[in-house]
């Protein structure tokens, strides 16, 4: 369901948010012993409810957009009085004592916030796997990964929990499980939203954004969650960039070579079915050349390890958290770190600190930076000739738990989501289809990329290919 | 990447590694450090690019926005050991070293 529908019901009295909320938590308790969505569930949270329901007997369409409507939070996002674990064992034991501005603005829109989401540790992985506390399972097929690392806010919504979640996206990880779980996913422009109060991972890359069942509630969401914030100096207004026009039809990019290798032959085949769909309605798809994109992940693999060595060194055991004493403060920190991070974290960390290490610092980092600067303008030229550049959102559909082990070949799942963030574009992850593994159905998704601030643009074609309005 | 790197990289970050960490971090970094390396070979050919992204400044007054003590309960009740309100921490210095 969606919250539109859900809204609807909720105003003719035809469905209250207590039923709603009521059903959530049977759905919770009824599936998430097998799927492992949540970390937390807020039972507490009946009487906002009750509340919600009493309200909109009285306010009707005047009730805020949000009233009643239950959501889940990825657990790296602040929830004041709740745990905030970043799914990682040094923060096991840690309650947030503030909310995320996106958190204060969803409850101002008398959203009930149900619970907190699994996710890979301090968001860093592709498949949910690295939670310190068990991986979740895909709605779809639970011998699967759900994507990630917003894998816990993307099952949530696949299991019926929830009409929407929040996660967070540095270089995929909204659109990758959205894609897996065959819902929509939506990244905003760098700086739409506001990351205080959320864990920084890759700070020039983070960005939180929506998980839903339609386009429109995406852009429900985003125009809720967006906005300056005089607490996050990284924020842009609505005129930073130059507002693009809505159009009746749309010029497309698709970056041929870029697709030659690395994806899925029936995948491809749904992308070619996505690029007639389009033309079908009037739209025009045209072959571009972006030689760089290509270099987005191995730019990616240097910038976003670097900002993660130097964003993770505030845990470190004395302050918050969970602390492994030792004879003197430095071992404090070995022993603090050694056993609450965990081994994607640690190798991420590891290879941040090598490519920002004297020596090495002008040979990765620096040339990491400047690829990134070339892209942009590449990106930049693109958008003169095209609205959009069109990929598939993922080489593959969700593959099986544990079946990668190598961390290069989960890396490569992201090939063509690290691009967004590494330029700080908007895109979104729309369902295109779905193939089939193992007599299995599963979902793929196609990634729209749009310029700086295009979020209206995207939205708008989004509504009209897959919310069919 | 040899095993010495690996382990000053664990001294540097401020991680213990076992054994078997060293081992398994020294192939695994090696080969995405060979594939992330391609990097150097795409802008060999471009003498200067300015780094610019779109980041603006965002300015606010400097204003105290909580009554003093606000938050204290909260932040003593997070410290991992506490005596009497304060953050109890691990000698700095080692008198033997």
């Amino acid at each position: 369901m969606t919250i539109t529908e859900l809204r609807k019901k909720f105003i003719t009295g035809e469905y209250t948010p207590l039923q709603a909320w009521e059903d959530v938590m049977n759905n919770i308790s009824e599936k998430d012993g097998d799927i492992h969505a949540y970390l937390d569930v807020y039972k507490d949270t009946k009487k906002e409810a009750e509340e919600a329901t009493k309200r909109y007997a009285t306010e009707g369409e005047k009730a805020p957009a949000l009233l009643g409507i239950p959501l889940a939070i990825k657990n790296n996002i602040l929830i004041k009085d709740r745990k905030a674990t970043g799914a990682s064992k040094i923060l096991e034991n840690y309650t947030a004592s503030y909310d995320a501005t996106i958190i204060e603005k969803l409850r101002t829109a008398g959203a009930i916030l149900i619970g907190a989401t699994n996710m890979d540790e301090f968001a860093m992985g592709g498949s949910t796997e690295n939670s310190a506390f068990g991986p979740t399972k895909n709605p779809r097929d639970l011998s699967r990964v759900p994507g990630g690392s917003s894998g816990g806010s993307a099952a949530a919504v696949a299991m019926g929990s929830v009409p929407a979640s929040l996660g967070t996206d540095t270089g995929g990880s909204i659109r990758q499980p959205a894609s897996y779980c065959g819902l929509v996913g939506f990244k905003p422009t760098y700086g739409a939203v506001s990351r205080f109060g959320l864990m920084a991972m890759g700070s020039s890359l983070d960005q939180a954004g929506p998980i839903t069942n339609s386009v429109a509630d995406a852009e429900l969401l985003f125009n809720i969650i967006a906005g300056t914030d005089g607490k996050d100096m990284t924020t842009i207004s609505a005129d930073t960039y130059p507002q693009a026009d809505l159009k009746k039809t749309y010029t497309f990019g698709v970056p041929r070579a870029f697709l030659q290798s690395g994806v899925d032959q029936d995948v491809l085949e749904k992308f070619n079915d996505h690029i007639k769909e389009l033309e079908a309605a009037g739209h025009q798809v045209i072959d571009i050349d972006l030689p760089l994109f290509e270099a987005g992940l191995a730019a990616y693999y240097i910038v976003m390890p670097a900002e993660v060595s130097s964003n993770l060194a505030r845990f470190d055991g004395i302050r918050y958290g969970v602390r492994k004493s030792g004879e003197d403060l430095l071992e404090t920190y070995l022993n603090s770190r050694a056993e609450g991070f965990g081994t994607e974290v640690k190798r991420r960390i590891l290879l941040g600190t090598y490519v920002l290490s004297s020596g090495y610092y002008d040979a990765f980092y620096g040339k990491a930076e400047m690829v990134r600067t070339l892209m942009r303008e590449e990106l930049k030229n693109i958008f003169t000739k095209i609205d959009f550049v069109l990929t598939p959102t993922a080489p593959t559909p969700a593959f099986k738990l544990g079946e990668k082990e190598d961390p290069l070949s989960v890396y490569r799942q992201d090939i063509f989501t690290v691009p967004v963030n590494l330029t700080g574009v908007p895109a979104i992850s729309i369902p295109m289809g779905e193939v089939e593994r193992e007599s299995v159905s599963l979902p793929v998704g196609v990634q729209y990329i749009a310029t700086h601030g295009a979020e209206a643009q995207l939205f708008d074609i989004g509504k009209r290919v897959y919310d069919k309005i | 990447m040899t095993k010495e790197e690996i382990l000053h990289l664990g001294e540097l970050s401020r991680i213990r590694l076992t054994e078997g960490e060293l081992e398994k971090y020294q192939t695994e970094i090696s080969s995405i450090l060979d594939y992330v390396g391609q990097v150097q070979e795409i802008v060999s050919d471009v003498k200067s690019v300015t780094a610019t992204g779109p980041v603006f400044n965002i300015f606010r007054e400097d204003q105290v926005t909580n009554e003093p003590g606000a938050y204290t309960k909260d932040l003593v009740e997070a410290f991992p050991e506490r005596q009497d309100g304060l953050l109890r921490v691990k000698k700095i210095l080692n008198p033997d070293s």
